[in-house]
Parts: structure tokens; sequence; C-alpha cells
């Protein structure tokens, strides 16, 4: 029970990042590497604000500090036409310092003397504060951003990464909404990074390593689940698939041979296959066809 | 409306594969006009309108449109007066959007408030009906994403994208091309409906050459980025098919190369 109570909470906490995640991957189609600097980014403020005694406060700073980072490497991409992938390894890198700056220098920080916000909450019991602050935190992310999609300059954005010709046709500003996407997505990611830091009680700026491919597997794992329809649908299923992420790692690591550190491992060969099906399936296909039509 | 002069392009100017796509073209439109445009392969008509809607910017010359000075503004500012249908159905809409996404993005241009939802009670509204004059059942199909359409009903949504808020100037880039004839036909004849009612000044360019001469008011033949002839009024109404290519061989001293205006012709 506490293995499951553990992984919904976790599953929910990363399924913030799936969200942001399914911004960049999905709606803009563009794998977005600022993601592994943004959730350390998020995760460093949040505990060096915190550790100054303000996790409340902590929430609203990472959120600035993700949308910093996603809007340089918008600007990157965009008004210094450097290349999608090569403009989020630049601003991810860059990041890396500034995240053990803001750490004081150490690539880790304890909070577990400080007030967090899982432990100001009055009157529940550890456990409970984390569910509830976690569910609260996931589902009110996800609404504003299903809300956001809906509206004109959401729908600006989901048309400049489906047709982004027939966008600048039509007088919007392609290259302001791929940077306001690229400021919301990290932002999200962030605040991900962010509440992390505050459940576990510590900042260990490595957490930070191979998160994009953890955020991609909930990503695709949740469409596995509900296909790919619309972009509401496609955000609770990034949450989803989050979810049944952390507890299939769950199990993985309770009842598996494997030590905990062959997560990654398994986490990008399980994105590998689900991108690669597309390609698999075609060439199953002409070999079906091949064996029915052997003169062809 | 469209005044342009002087108009120079050249491609990779001191290369050795240095071309010359706008030499020296001078264009002006009154409001109200439906030119047509047509020219062999690389004469210079997409370029022409390249030029207009700014994906580029010229060595030489201006362009303004309704006294508004285009030469130097990039090309999003643009398009808040230039409507343009491509050759290819598949570069007008976003095809994983709904048609009501689609033309709700277009019509914004006009509305735009970023955080009211979109598309409103009020536009859904405004595009059935406007759907619903063309007779393509589109109209019931509003919720249904764009890229399941067939390349003519795209090229309809593309249409009505480019005209629901009043353009300046509509640019139509052989539109019609990439159609099966009787498709071709339903939506050539929506396009006059839609000039026609908007009063919209328009420039479209054709590889069918009895269209060129039956459609609009006036008629251009390009050649080597410059304006080889400009008919109108009379001389263009008794004008046939075999009169414009004999006035095209007479000027350039060249037989008319379009693979694709040889076939129309043989029809």
């Amino acid at each position: 029970m506490k293995l499951i109570i553990g992984s919904l909470q976790l599953g929910l906490l990363y399924g913030i990042l799936a969200l942001g995640i399914y911004i960049s991957f999905r709606i803009l189609s563009v794998p977005d590497l600022t993601t592994e600097g943004s959730f350390a980014f998020g995760l460093s403020v949040s505990a060096a604000v915190t550790a100054a005694g303000h996790p409340v406060l902590a929430i609203p700073a990472a959120l600035a500090a993700g949308a910093a980072a996603g809007a340089v490497t918008g600007i990157l991409q965009t008004a210094f036409m450097v290349h999608p992938i090569l403009s989020g390894i630049i601003t991810m890198s860059g990041l890396y310092s500034v995240n053990l700056l803001i750490m004081g220098g150490a690539s880790n920080l304890s909070l577990v003397r400080t007030d967090t916000l899982f432990k100001i909450l009055p009157s529940l019991s550890k456990q409970d504060a984390q569910t509830v602050l976690s569910l609260i935190a996931c589902l009110l992310t996800l609404c504003l951003l299903i809300l956001f999609f809906k509206t004109h300059i959401g729908m600006c954005i989901r048309a400049v990464g489906d047709n982004d010709e027939m966008v600048r046709a039509s007088s919007i500003n392609v290259d302001a909404c791929k940077i306001l996407a690229f400021c919301i997505s990290n932002a999200v990611i962030a605040l991900s990074g962010a509440l992390i830091a505050q459940y576990q009680g510590y900042a260990d700026i490595s957490s930070s390593s191979g998160i994009l491919v953890i955020g991609l597997a909930s990503v695709i794992i949740g469409e596995a689940l509900f296909g790919r329809r619309s972009v509401t649908i496609g955000f609770i299923s990034a949450v989803v698939g989050s979810l049944i992420y952390r507890i299939i790692i769950a199990l993985a690591t309770k009842y598996s041979p494997l030590p905990a550190y062959m997560l990654k491992l398994v986490s990008a060969i399980i994105v590998a296959l689900a991108l690669s099906l597309p390609a698999l399936r075609l060439r199953a296909a002409v070999r079906r066809q091949k064996r029915r039509n052997p003169d062809a | 409306m469209l005044d342009i002069k002087n108009a120079v392009k050249v491609f990779e100017q001191g290369t050795m594969i240095e071309h010359t796509a706008l030499d020296h073209l001078s264009l002006h439109l009154d409001a109200g006009e439906f030119v047509t445009i047509v020219g062999s392969n690389g004469a210079g008509k997409s370029t022409l309108f390249n030029a207009i809607c700014g994906s580029f910017f010229l060595n030489e010359g201006s362009i303004h449109l309704d006294g508004l000075n285009l030469t130097l503004r990039p090309e999003h500012q643009r398009a808040k007066h230039i409507g343009r249908v491509f050759q290819d159905p598949m570069r007008g809409t976003a095809p994983n959007m709904t048609i009501e996404e689609n033309l709700s993005l277009a019509h914004s241009r006009s509305t735009a408030r970023a955080l009211s939802f979109a598309p409103s009670r009020k536009e859904k509204v405004l595009f059935r009906d406007r759907l619903a004059e063309f007779g393509m059942q589109l109209e019931d199909r509003m919720k249904t994403k764009v890229g399941l359409l067939s390349g003519g009903q795209r090229q309809v949504v593309t249409l009505l994208m480019c005209t629901i808020v009043t353009p300046k100037l509509l640019l139509l880039d052989e539109h019609t091309a990439a159609l099966d004839p009787a498709t071709a036909q339903k939506v050539m004849d929506i396009t006059k409906q839609i000039v026609q009612e908007n009063h919209l000044t328009t420039m479209m360019i054709t590889h069918n050459m009895s269209s060129a001469l039956t459609t609009g008011t006036r008629t251009l033949m390009m050649d080597s980025g410059r304006i080889l002839f400009d008919i109108s009024g009379e001389t263009r109404s008794r004008m046939t098919v075999d009169d414009l290519l004999t006035m095209y061989s007479n000027s350039t001293n060249q037989t008319f190369d379009n693979d694709r205006m040889l076939l129309a012709n043989t029809k």
C-alpha cells in the first residue's frame, strides 16, 4: 500500500514534468533538451529559496526560472536560427553552472531541517499532506494548461507546431508563439523540479540527468493507452502515463533482480521501442505483403 | 491598390548560378481588378507573389499596397492584408486541427484577443453559414480534422480562411492545379463567387490559358522576370489561346515552354 501511494505521489509530481514535455514534444513537435537543465533549475532554485525560509515563494521563483530558461532556448531557435536540438543543449549546458551557483557551489542541498510545503500544511499527517499537495499541484497545472490551449493564443501555438508556414501566412508572429511555448513548457518542468526538491527534502543536481527520457516515456505510455487525439486528451494521458510509469518502476525495483541504477537504461529502451514502433509495423506489413505475393 | 515599382530580385548574387528572377518589373493594380497571370516555367510568377508576401526583400524597387509601403515589412505584418492560396492543398491549413479551429485562426487576425476562447460561439455560427454557401457539406463537418479532407475541400477551406477577413489583395498561386478537373472547376466557381461578393483585388497564376482569358478582367504574360504583355478590355475579350501563344513566340522568338500548359491545350 505504501508502495502504491508513494508511486502515485511521485507519478503526480513527475506528471507535471510530462505535461511540460508534452508541450514541446507533441504540440511544437520539437524534442526540447532544455528540459534536463530547467528541471534542475527548478530543483535548485526551489531548494535555495526554501532553505532561506520561503517554501511558498520557492514555487513562483522556480516557475520564473524555468520560463527564463525556455525563453533563452526559444530566442536562440527563432531570432538566431540555431538548430532546435542544439539550442536546447546549449541552454542545458549553461544551466549546469548556474544551478551549482544557486546551490552555493555544492551539488546537493539538504532541506531536512527546513520547513517545506509538505511540512507546513496544518492538521495533516506527512503522507496525507504529500498526497493532497501533489494531487492539487498536478490537477491545477493540468486544468490551467487544458484551458490555455483552448484560447486564441494557445490555438496559435498548436498551429505553429502543426504547420508553421500557414501560421506565418495568417499574420501571427510565429517566433513569438514558439518562444512563449518554450517558456510555458520549461516553467512547468521547473515547477515539477521545485516540488520534487521539497517533496524529497533534498536537491541533487544529478537527479535531472535522463529526465527527458523519463518524461517522454510517460507521454508515450499515455499515448499507447489513449491514442493521439485532441490536446486535452493528450495532457490527461501524459499524467496517466506518468502514474503508470512510476508504478512500473516501483514494482520493478521491488521485484526484479535489477539494481536501481539500471532504471534509466530500462526507460531508454522503453522509449526507443515505443518510438520505433511505427517503423517496425511498416516493415512487418511489407514482409506480410511479400509473403502473400511472391512475384512482387 | 497595388503598386510595384521597378522591382529587382537576384538570387545567389555573385555566384556562378546568379539568376535574375525579377527584372525591373513595374505593375499597378486598381482596386477590384482581377488579374490572371500566365508564363513559362521560371518566368518569375511565383517569385512575384513571394516578393509581394515578403518571403524575401527586393534588391531594388518598392511595393506599396493601398498606400502602405510594404517593401521592408516582415512577412507576418503583410499577411494581415494579403490572402494567399498555394497549389499544394497541404500548405494552407493545419492538418491536425479541426475546420473550425483553422477558420478561427484566420478570422481572429481581425479580432485577436489572446486569452479569449477560440473558436467563440459567434465564430462557429459565422463559419457554418459561410461554408454552407459553397454546397460542399463542409458545414456539417466543423469538428473534422482538416487532414482528413480531400484536396478540393482543403482548398475551399483555405480560400475561406484567406477571405473571411476581407484582404486588400488575394493571391492565387495555381490553386486548382493539383485537383482533378471536376473538382478544379468547382473550386474555380467558388473562387469567382468569393471574389465577386467581396469585390476583392485578385491576382491568379494559372497554367490554363483559356481560363486565364475567361476569368477576371486583365491578363499578364510574364517571361524572364518581366511582364511581356498586359492585356485587358476589348483586346482581351477577342483574344484566343492561339493568339496568346503567337504573341508570345513573336516577342521572345521561342515557343512556349510549360509542360503543364501544353497538356492543358491538347484537351
